[in-house]
């Protein structure tokens, strides 16, 4: 530490480089942000998805409905602690282009199997009093300004009402959740749904069950989809993680992509970096001399020559870390592609490690050849 | 005059013939320009590459008509009397008696992704027997054509690329039904290459339809009915339709997943560029420090600080010109036309694509490198020329 002002000046040498060696880690780490930020908004939460909580689809695709009796029949089952069902919607609100996942629900059962989903009591009791009523997202609500006890008309694609084109919803509450909970979702309700549809009464989208064991998924599964074979409507269980996972492994690997690039710029920024690290170095060897001659150890002049370079990067990489971080506190900069847009904090952690991580591989050849220098040498260079 | 210029080429000359000396810094440029040049590329020929498979989708001088509401062809639903009316308008080509025009089903069917194992949304096409004469750019590659009335089926090329055991021959069990490949089919790289096609009526059987389709793909007997056409069908009191241009259809589809595409891609190129400009200006300083001496004695031998100037930035530009082609070429061989496919939300299905580097991509990322090298050597090459003959003899 008392160090600390020797390495300062030494910073601050050549200025211009400094400022650019500084500028080009921000960049780099800047991306590095904003790239595992973009790999965890394809992954649609799948780390909080549930593990005791299984889906059952149909088994030809996901956009073949389920008969709503199979609801009793999952209820009565053994190990089941709960079952519900969802229907997807796919509406329109005023434009194609403001998409939103709406779902038609069962509300108290819903409510219970997915408790991240925070509901003031008397919103609830709003809801379960009014049949057109909405249970909407705090970030949903934020995007369209919308409050409680506002009407919203949807245009309906799949489900056409019995009159016009047009459902009516009022919003009887808003739900919150910790990070990296979907916050943009619209909740109505299933019997209004059936109800006013212009056929296809009695049908459902999935089906959603909460199971005693989690470690017992597997068998549970295989016995509903062995309830359900050979009738009109088999079905496939897989946990709900897997079935994000399986969502998210059909846009690709984005993962894969984000991460390689993520290499390429950091090897590169290394690159530049340790050739910046050891022209500086390369510079001062007559100082080097002096230190030596002073009485400095060999290891010390490692210590003094890695901790500049690591200095550097730490200056130059956390604040690139903080604007990351900084941006996307902002939330979806896409509006509604990307629900789930966070910097998860182990990836900071991990960009953190690789500041250190640069600023020693940068410095560790500059270092040693430093550290190696005889004295006469380094005085005779000047 | 001309003395100015002979001292310029001149040094030029001597500072390229000596980059074989300066191997060590001169790599790292090059490498470090290539490394940025091919990211950029290899992430905007994602972009490239979906956006011309939407793109040769859908022929202007072919209409599709859907349920008037509904978003995509998923979403409609017409009745079989309202197709029938639908293929009575006029404006449509017709061969004799018969329309050309395919009343189609549009659903997803489950089949693993070779590239994950895990299942995919997959595109089926339920066609009448004018599908192909509807779709002048389809035609059978390998095997036959599949036969109406039966459970046969034909996949494009993408979809036999992408997706498990769709291979001439094989059959597969899906639900209760069971499926069989008989042949290949092509159709210019567009999106319809990621589908699988089989007979409406059997389609709907299996997935409980009743007497319904999903659209009509109309051809147009020429690009200028498509206003009578779509104009009757609306007017008609008997169907509730919207008509649109089939190129129309899929420019609206293809929006949200090429504007996310599109987005992302500049922007990560964006934030890049601007990375790879100041490690350029890093590379170059550093590699003309190394030099201030050489650079000191020329000016201290007469040569004018001009020429000094123009010969660091010809270097800078050779050693950027050397690195964008490299990274170029190097993207151009590592991603062209490679195969994957994404799924894209506006019609819930998977889309296969290839990877394109375009010669406008390659030139850009030139262009780039180019602008690297020119802006990272000006800054170096002005310090160099204006450090005083002492101070700079003096830099090791």
């Amino acid at each position: 530490m008392k160090f600390l002002p020797l390495l300062w000046s030494s910073l601050w040498r050549k200025k211009v480089r400094t400022i650019f060696t500084l500028l080009s880690i921000f960049v780099a780490f800047l991306l590095f942000g904003l790239l595992m930020t973009i790999r965890g908004a394809f992954s649609f939460g799948v780390e909080i998805a549930g593990i005791d909580r299984l889906v059952l689809i149909h088994k030809v695709s996901l956009i073949m409905p389920l008969p709503v009796s199979y609801l009793a029949r999952l209820n009565t089952t053994e190990g089941v602690t709960m079952a519900t069902h969802n229907t997807w919607f796919g509406g329109v609100y005023q434009d194609p282009a403001n998409f939103f996942a709406q779902i038609a629900v069962e509300p108290e059962p819903f409510t219970k199997l997915y408790p991240e989903y925070k509901v003031p009591p008397e919103q609830m009791k709003a809801w379960l009093a009014d049949r057109q009523g909405v249970m909407v997202g705090v970030d949903l609500a934020k995007r369209f300004g919308w409050k409680v006890g506002d009407r919203v008309p949807i245009v309906g694609t799949i489900w056409q009402p019995k009159q016009g084109q047009v459902w009516e919803f009022n919003i009887a509450g808003l739900y919150d959740g910790d990070t990296g909970v979907d916050k943009t979702q619209f909740f109505f309700r299933y019997d209004y749904l059936d109800e006013n549809r212009r056929g296809g009464q009695g049908l459902v989208g999935w089906y959603i069950v909460k199971i005693a064991d989690p470690g017992a998924a597997q068998q549970m599964g295989a016995k509903f989809d062995e309830m359900f074979a050979n009738s009109s409507a088999e079905t496939k269980t897989t946990t709900e993680k897997g079935f994000v996972e399986g969502f998210a492994k059909q846009v690709g690997d984005i993962g894969a992509i984000m991460i390689s690039i993520t290499i390429a710029v950091l090897f590169t920024m290394i690159l530049v970096a340790a050739n910046t690290m050891a022209q500086s170095v390369r510079e001062r060897t007559s100082e080097v001399g002096v230190l030596k001659t002073l009485g400095f150890s060999n290891a010390s002049i490692l210590v003094l020559v890695l901790s500049e370079s690591v200095l550097i990067a730490v200056i130059g990489g956390g604040l690139g870390l903080l604007t990351a971080w900084a941006f996307v506190q902002q939330g979806d900069p896409t509006g509604g592609m990307l629900p789930i847009f966070i910097l998860p904090t182990r990836d900071v952690v991990l960009g953190g490690a690789l500041v250190v991580g640069l600023g020693l591989l940068a410095g560790m050849w500059p270092a040693l050849n430093a550290m190696n220098l005889k004295i006469t040498d380094a005085l005779r260079r000047a | 005059m001309f003395n100015w210029i002979s001292q310029t080429i001149a040094v030029t000359a001597l500072n390229l013939r000596t980059i074989p000396r300066r191997l060590g810094s001169s790599g790292v440029a090059i490498v470090g320009i290539a490394g940025v040049v091919i990211v950029l590329v290899s992430v905007l020929s994602i972009a490239a590459g979906f956006t011309a498979a939407m793109q040769q989708s859908g022929s202007p001088s072919r209409a599709i008509v859907m349920r008037s509401g509904a978003d995509s062809e998923m979403t409609s639903g017409l009745s079989g009397a309202e197709v029938d009316v639908i293929k009575q308008a006029p404006g449509l080509r017709r061969d004799g008696q018969t329309a050309i025009a395919s009343a189609e089903l549009y659903v997803i069917i489950d089949i693993p992704k070779k590239s994950t194992n895990t299942s995919a949304n997959v595109p089926m096409r339920g066609i009448e027997q004018t599908a192909m004469s509807v779709r002048g750019e389809a035609s059978i590659v390998e095997g036959r054509m599949l036969e109406f009335g039966t459970n046969e089926i034909v996949v494009g090329r993408g979809a036999n690329g992408q997706f498990a055991g769709l291979t001439v021959g094989n059959e597969f069990k899906s639900g209760q039904n069971t499926w069989k490949v008989v042949g290949i089919f092509e159709t210019d790289g567009a999106v319809s290459e990621t589908e699988i096609w089989c007979d409406s009526r059997v389609l709907q059987g299996v997935y409980r339809r009743g007497n319904s389709y999903q659209t009509v793909l109309a051809q147009l007997d020429s690009s200028d009915s498509f206003n009578t056409f779509r104009d009757w069908l609306t007017a008609n009191p008997q169907v509730n339709v919207q008509v649109r241009r089939e190129a129309d259809y899929y420019a609206q589809q293809s929006r949200a997943l090429s504007g996310l595409i599109q987005g992302v891609g500049v922007g990560i190129a964006a934030l890049m560029g601007i990375g790879a400009v100041f490690g350029a200006i890093l590379t170059m300083y550093t590699a003309v420090s190394t030099r201030s001496r050489e650079i000191a004695t020329l000016r201290a031998l007469g040569f004018n600080t001009t020429s000094v100037v123009v010969s660091v930035l010809v270097e800078s530009l050779a050693l950027a010109a050397i690195g964008g082609a490299l990274g170029g070429v190097g993207a151009y061989f590592a991603f062209n036309g490679y195969q994957t496919s994404t799924m894209n939300f506006s019609t819930f299905s998977q889309v296969a694509f290839a990877f394109q580097v375009t010669p406008q991509l390659l030139v850009m990322g030139l262009i780039y490198a180019l602008a690297m090298g020119l802006i990272g050597g000006l800054f170096p090459a002005l310090r160099a020329a204006r450090l005083p003959i002492p101070t700079a003899l003096r830099e090791l």
